[in-house]
């Protein structure tokens, strides 16, 4: 179902846990299938030096946290926040079509994190 | 990369045995005749085919002449509902249960968008619906009541003699979809209200697309298709005859060896139980004691089910779950949340049906590798500590 990439990040996760003293968090929920994504940064001149995430879900919003984690640390805040949940799909090698919408995580609570730190907050609302 | 197979997935099919195998395949070979033709080969395939019938019929505490075969549970459970209400020919009631599989579920949606009514009776948290709602549910154009014996996914047995015999005493014809319970649990219609009876092979180590159903005499529904006389018009189309060998050499197997088994298995279902409880925040789903001897459905909380059957399914294992990504659908499934389970328990849902070949070393390999899964992907999980639960 999954292909080897995919299986590759759910088995070995990037950047997995918590930043203690993030600069900003976000999070995301899938409405739909109950899936959930926190995500921590740490920026530093509108550069993306650390990242973490904590998942709850299936494999592939897991690997398609991992694999986000992987493609923006070092990105400026502006470059990341181009970066869609589809980019993250194909940089993962695609997914099964009924599993695309666990995996619309990962971009989200991305810029959920950034407009939290735009908005000069570490959390939003919700956390 | 994994150390070895081991198939905990019973619910959904199982292997056929050897023992099934030979006995079907003369009937591919030299006994390939079409059982309606008139000359010897013909004959010698309906002596088959009818010795077949009394096999399962005895199997069953049946008459032979009430024992029809079909292609599996899904037409067996169509042919007693659309049947029943096509022979009804205007709108009535049913009654049925929530947590039914969709070969009955979905059928009844259906009739009650074709104008019948459907009352959905509810289940308590392990799954049984309750006597008292059953009667209260009756109406006077009740003309059929259709409750599983046990449920495919909590695995839930549900009091089907006390339901025969309110549906009896109120001349409503009772269907029961037997489908989990068939080979696992001694059935005997003698002893049993129960007009319709619906049950399939590969569930008992017998071949897929092969089932029967039991058609109590005097019960009677119209049949759906039109074609030849075969299985008295109620299934017409050439019989599937390895299959219906199959289906009979596999129930009288399964039938022989029903006590031995139910021990073998509850022991190992006990021991499964004992140790997946252990792990922290872990919930067990469907009924402590009356469920089947082969099933055990657990949630993990804080880790959704589709994760940890990928995982297992790395270390050799194979389970299934009903969380919503595993379904297909945007949802959990629906006896997960007609049990009440709020969405997060359901998400981490696993069910692991054991059957014949399972072992206690089976059982041993699950028991270690499940605790290092659950574990490392509570490690990720945004939730697990917030809880106030211990992180590792
Ligand atoms: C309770 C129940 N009913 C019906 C069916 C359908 O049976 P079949 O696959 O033979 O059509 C199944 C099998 O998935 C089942 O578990
Ligand atoms: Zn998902």
């Amino acid at each position: 179902m999954y292909n080897e990439k995919v299986v590759e990040h759910f088995c070995n996760p990037r950047n997995v846990g918590e930043l203690l003293e993030a600069d900003a968090i976000g999070e995301n929920g899938s409405f739909k299938c109950g899936d959930t994504m926190k995500i921590y940064l740490k920026i530093k001149d509108d550069r993306i030096e650390d990242i973490r995430f904590q998942t709850y879900g299936c494999g592939a919003a897991i690997a398609s946290s991992s694999m986000l984690t992987e493609m923006v640390k070092g990105l400026t805040i502006d470059d990341a926040l181009k970066i869609t949940n589809q980019d993250v799909a194909d940089q993962l090698g695609g997914l099964p079509p009924l599993k695309l919408h666990c995996s619309n995580l990962a971009a989200d609570a991305l810029h959920n994190a950034i407009e939290n730190f735009r908005n000069g907050k570490v959390h939003g609302e919700s956390a | 990369m994994s150390r070895r197979t081991v198939y905990m997935d019973h619910s959904a099919t199982t292997p056929v045995r050897e023992e099934v195998v030979e006995a079907m395949l003369p009937f591919y070979h030299e006994l390939f005749g079409n059982p309606s033709s008139i000359h010897a080969p013909g004959r010698t395939v309906r002596r088959a085919v009818e010795e077949a019938r009394e096999k399962t019929a005895l199997a069953l505490g049946a008459e032979p002449g009430e024992i029809f075969f079909t292609a599996g549970g899904t037409e067996s459970n169509n042919i007693t509902l659309r049947g029943a209400a096509k022979k009804r020919g205007e709108p009535g009631h049913i009654i049925t249960s929530s947590i039914e599989h969709h070969a009955v579920l979905d059928v009844c949606s259906e009739l009650a968008a074709e104008g019948h009514r459907v009352t959905f009776l509810p289940v308590d948290q392990y799954g049984r619906v309750s006597i008292d709602q059953l009667q209260e549910a009756i109406t006077p154009d009740t003309f059929l009541i259709s409750i599983m014996a046990a449920n495919n996914e909590i695995g839930t047995l549900q009091p089907i003699s006390a339901i025969g015999e309110v549906a009896r005493e109120r001349k409503i014809l009772f269907h029961t979809d037997a489908v989990q319970i068939a080979g696992q649990l001694p059935i005997d219609l003698k002893k049993l209200n129960v007009d319709f009876l619906s049950l399939s092979a590969h569930k008992f180590n017998g071949p897929k697309g092969i089932g029967a159903l039991y058609v109590r005499k005097g019960a009677k529904v119209t049949p759906l298709y039109s074609g030849g006389g075969q299985e008295r018009k109620l299934r017409p189309g050439t019989e599937n005859v390895p299959g219906i060998v199959g289906l009979s050499r596999a129930m009288e197997l399964a039938v022989a060896e029903i006590k031995d088994k139910k021990k073998r298995l509850e022991a190992l279902r006990y021991k499964m139980i004992t140790g997946l409880m252990a792990i922290d925040e872990t919930i067990l789903n469907g009924h402590p004691e009356e469920r089947l001897p082969n099933n055990v459905n657990v949630s993990f909380k804080h880790v959704e089910g589709e994760a940890v059957l990928l995982s297992l399914d790395l270390e050799g294992i194979a389970a299934s779950s009903g969380s919503a990504c595993s379904s297909g659908s945007l949802d959990p499934s629906h006896v997960l949340r007609a049990i009440g389970l709020d969405h997060p328990t359901a998400h981490g849902s696993i069910r692991f049906s054991l059957g014949w070949g399972n072992t206690e070393e089976d059982v041993d390999y699950l028991l270690e590798v499940i605790p290092r899964v659950v574990n490392n992907l509570r490690r990720i999980s945004p939730t697990y500590r917030t809880n106030g639960s211990r992180k590792e």
